[in-house]
């Protein structure tokens, strides 16, 4: 394990020590199995998200819509399988894709009309956002009937989503460290002029990122629409929650956000950091108003440890 | 304007591997080269000195797919070509060491090496590779370096330098652009430059183009100099038929002609 990720686990060690010795004071909760599946469904799919994020991170972009892209993809498994007669595997597939197509269009306006991805993104955010309440005319869904069966295996099962999110997690390692793609992902948000000089396509490069996060996201919200049974229209501004998550844990993980490094395994652990304070902050039972307070305040504190020994590290090293 | 022209070989046309014919690039209102010709013969290095803001690294750039001319053309082995793009002049055999070196920080020296060139095995890259073929470039060259495995951030500028070319001239390519391969180099980098240079021409396959301000090496290592002067060619001669002194003159009268009607017009 690298230095920076090994920074993020010790941080997951300690919180996880703190809650488990707070509780264990009082109404031990923290480290039953019902404790252990909560905490999986609250890191999956941050961690999910989040590979797509670094990805954008490292390359120099953001996708703040990918929330919406969550929200609007069951919607679309909905609409196809339900009313359009899609057969239910194909149905599932299409809803992927179609998150896939969002980030298409992210790329189209961020790479082709040279707009910054944090205009862009923010601007189909909202775009998303209509779109999901006037074609569900505001009102939740079922999930289809006819693929609950599957469903069982994307999310309904206890560990299903957590399983997805380790193997998907093991497969965008591999993506990042060990294949051309990773590599010019890399190249491109280091040095986006020399990578372009060496031949390396910047444009296809953040096409594809945007492309993979769009996927992601639409396969989390499906993963969450089988989970809890509903396909939700997260009317109003909740649904920038998921990508807020994503990204803190991305940088708590040690994902730069001027672009050129970072680390799958960092956003994991960045998501379980994350995913112990919600989980521990329940257990200690901190009623709902000020919560909010800590979460925020516990975020900026592992964001600022994970820079300020980065600086450290940059230090040591440039003698 | 004083176009001193004499063609440096008697019928180059057949052995050309590369002319560049009535190039013109425009930015804007900016005129950046005006109608220039350039030709380079087989296993010939070309020094192309010129002051700055001439345009070297513009022509360069055309040269090498980065960015196309607004207008003329390019033959490649008697065959007009349009480059489409980097990778596309790269494929047919044409690579370019940039001013800027094209180094990403963020990598290792052994990825760097082969950036876009990456070996691979299947889907997943051959590090194990690469680190033996980068060691073995540096070592040939002597170039040391801390480790094929440091960021290239931690390097000084020579080695980057190094790093820069060694790229270059292991791309298997027939053409060979080199931007100021000199410029942040020491004295003993810069020979082993010059030296590595001398055994490409030795093999006499791989024809150099090299962008320089000395004027010294320049004459050492090239077979013939190009000098450019406001986007255009003023002077295409032998190697062994100019000087240091004669070079150094025409840029310094240029530039006290530009001086001189600044004043008057002032």
């Amino acid at each position: 394990m690298r230095q920076r990720e090994a920074t993020v686990f010790v941080v997951v060690v300690l919180l996880v020590v703190y809650f488990g010795f707070i509780s264990s004071v009082g109404r031990s909760t923290f480290f039953t199995k019902i404790d252990l599946i909560n905490l999986a469904q609250y890191a999956a799919p941050i961690i999910i998200i989040a590979l797509g994020e670094v990805l954008l991170l490292i390359c120099g972009e953001i996708d703040l819509s990918v929330g919406f892209t969550y929200a609007f993809a069951p919607f679309m498994m909905h609409f196809m399988i339900d009313d359009w007669h899609v057969p239910g595997i194909l149905g599932i597939i299409l809803a992927v894709v179609f998150g896939g197509i969002i980030g298409w269009i992210n790329a189209f306006f961020t790479v082709t009309l040279r707009l910054p991805s944090f205009v862009t993104t923010l601007g189909t955010g909202f775009v998303l956002a209509g779109l999901i309440l006037t074609t569900s005319h505001g009102e939740q869904a079922n999930v289809p009937p006819k693929v609950i069966g599957i469903g069982h295996w994307l999310g309904t099962y206890a560990w299903s989503e957590i399983i997805w999110a380790v193997i998907l997690t093991f497969l965008f390692h591999i993506l990042l460290r060990r294949t051309k793609w990773g590599l010019h992902t890399i190249a491109v948000g280091g040095n986006a002029l020399g990578a372009a000089e060496a031949g390396v396509n910047v444009a296809r490069i953040k096409y594809g990122n945007f492309i993979l996060t769009g996927m992601l996201g639409a396969f989390v919200g499906i993963q969450i629409a089988f989970q809890t049974s509903i396909v939700d229209t997260f009317s109003g501004g909740s649904a920038y929650q998921p990508m807020f998550y994503a990204v803190a844990a991305a940088v708590i993980g040690g994902t730069a956000m001027l672009g050129g490094s970072g680390t799958m395994i960092g956003a994991f652990l960045g998501a379980v950091v994350l995913a112990v304070l919600i989980d521990g902050f329940n257990v200690l039972g901190i009623s709902a108003y000020p919560e909010q307070i800590y979460f925020g305040a516990a975020i900026l504190i592992a964001m600022i440890a994970n820079v300020q020994l980065a600086r450290v590290r940059a230090a040591g090293r440039i003698r | 304007m004083s176009a001193e022209m004499s063609t440096g070989q008697p019928d180059g046309q057949a052995t050309d591997v590369l002319r560049a014919e009535h190039i013109s690039k425009r930015y804007g209102a900016v005129t950046a080269l005006i109608d220039v010709n350039l030709r380079l013969a087989k296993g010939e290095v070309l020094g192309l000195i010129g002051d700055n803001g001439a345009g070297k690294s513009t022509l360069l750039k055309i040269l090498c797919g980065f960015q196309p001319p607004t207008s003329g053309r390019i033959v490649l082995d008697g065959q007009e070509v349009t480059f489409k793009s980097v990778d596309h002049a790269r494929s047919l055999g044409i690579d370019a060491v940039y001013q800027d070196l094209a180094l990403v920080n963020q990598l290792s020296v052994y990825h760097n090496m082969f950036l876009n060139r990456e070996r691979v095995r299947g889907p997943l890259l051959s590090n194990r590779t690469m680190r033996r073929l980068t060691r073995q470039y540096l070592d040939e060259m002597g170039v040391k370096i801390p480790s094929v495995e440091a960021d290239v951030a931690s390097l000084s500028g020579g080695q980057r330098q190094a790093i820069a070319v060694a790229r270059s001239v292991h791309s298997d390519a027939k053409i060979l652009l080199l931007d100021e391969p000199l410029a942040a180099m020491g004295v003993k980098e810069g020979a082993m430059i010059l030296d590595l240079v001398q055994d490409l021409k030795r093999t006499g396959d791989v024809s150099v183009i090299i962008i320089a301000h000395n004027y010294a090496q320049v004459l050492e290592v090239c077979d013939r100099v190009n000098l450019l002067q406001q986007g255009k060619i003023s002077l295409d001669r032998n190697a062994g038929e100019t000087s240091v002194q004669e070079l150094t003159n025409l840029v310094v009268a240029e530039y006290r002609k530009a001086l001189e009607e600044r004043q008057r017009s002032a």
